[in-house]
C-alpha cells in the first residue's frame, strides 16, 4: 500500500488559488473619481500611461468609466501625461 | 441677476404648473468646478488679480464661490505652449446653468490662460470635495490597507 505522501499525480495540482478579483470602488463605498488626485489614477494606469483593461484591475463597468473620465480630464490638465515612458 | 432669475421663475410657473415651477427653482444653481492653468511668467500679484477676477466675475453673474484652492507652480505632464510649468488654480462654485458660458469665453480671451476646464459636479462629487476640504481621510491607500 502506498503511503499518502507517496501518492504521484499525471498532471501536477495547482497550490493555491488565486483570490478573487474585486471592484474596489464597490467594496469601499467610492462614489466619486476625482480627477486631481494623480497618484490614485495611477493605479489603473500601465508604465506607458494607458489605461489598465478591467479584467486586470477588477473594477466594475460603472466605475471603469467613470476611472477612464477621470484619466481622461486629468491628461487634459496636464496632471497626467498622454504618453510616456516609466511612469512608475 | 436675482431679479432676472425671478422673472425666471415665475415665467415657469406661468407656463407650467407649480410642481415643475418648484423643480425649475432648484435647478437654478448648479455645482461646477473651474481647474485653470495660469502662464508661469505671472509674478505673485498677477497671479492673485488674476484669480480675483474670475471670482468678481463670478459674483457679479450670480454665482457664489464655495471654495478656492491656488496650488501654485506645478510642472506640466508636457508643455502646453512651449512652457514646462504651471500656475495651477482650482475652484469651486454654485452658480446659474447659464453662467459657464459667458466665463468660458472671459478665460478664452485672456491671454494669461493657458488651458481651462470645467466639471460639473454631481452630489457625491461635493460631499468629497467638503470632506477632502475638512480634512477628513477620505478613499486612500490607507483605507485599503485595513481592509487587507
Amino acid at each position: 500500500m502506498a503511503k499518502a505522501n507517496e501518492i504521484k499525480y499525471l498532471t501536477a495540482i495547482k497550490a493555491e488559488k488565486r483570490p478573487k478579483k474585486y471592484c474596489r470602488f464597490k467594496k469601499l463605498g467610492i462614489r466619486y473619481i476625482d480627477y486631481k488626485d494623480a497618484d490614485f489614477l495611477k493605479k489603473f494606469l500601465n508604465e506607458q500611461g494607458k489605461l489598465l483593461p478591467r479584467r486586470i484591475t477588477g473594477n466594475s463597468l460603472k466605475y471603469q468609466r467613470k476611472v477612464s473620465d477621470a484619466v481622461k480630464k486629468a491628461r487634459q490638465m496636464a496632471i497626467l501625461p498622454y504618453v510616456t515612458d516609466l511612469l512608475k | 441677476m436675482q431679479q432676472n432669475n425671478l422673472n425666471f421663475a415665475a415665467q415657469i410657473k406661468i407656463i407650467y404648473s407649480p410642481a415643475v415651477a418648484k423643480r425649475y427653482k432648484t435647478r437654478e444653481m448648479q455645482n461646477y468646478e473651474l481647474m485653470v492653468i495660469f502662464t508661469p511668467v505671472l509674478s505673485e500679484e498677477e497671479y492673485k488679480a488674476a484669480q480675483k477676477k474670475f471670482t468678481s466675475f463670478l459674483t457679479e453673474n450670480g454665482g457664489q464661490a464655495v471654495h478656492e484652492n491656488a496650488w501654485g507652480l506645478k510642472s506640466l505632464a508636457y508643455p502646453i505652449q512651449k512652457k514646462t510649468t504651471g500656475l495651477y488654480w482650482v475652484l469651486e462654485y454654485e452658480a446659474p446653468s447659464d453662467f459657464n458660458e459667458k466665463l468660458n469665453v472671459q478665460l478664452l480671451r485672456d491671454e494669461s490662460v493657458l488651458r481651462h476646464m470645467f466639471t460639473a459636479l454631481d452630489k457625491y462629487a461635493v460631499v468629497y470635495n467638503a470632506k477632502k476640504r475638512n480634512g477628513v481621510a477620505s478613499k486612500t491607500e490607507k483605507a485599503e490597507v485595513a481592509n487587507g
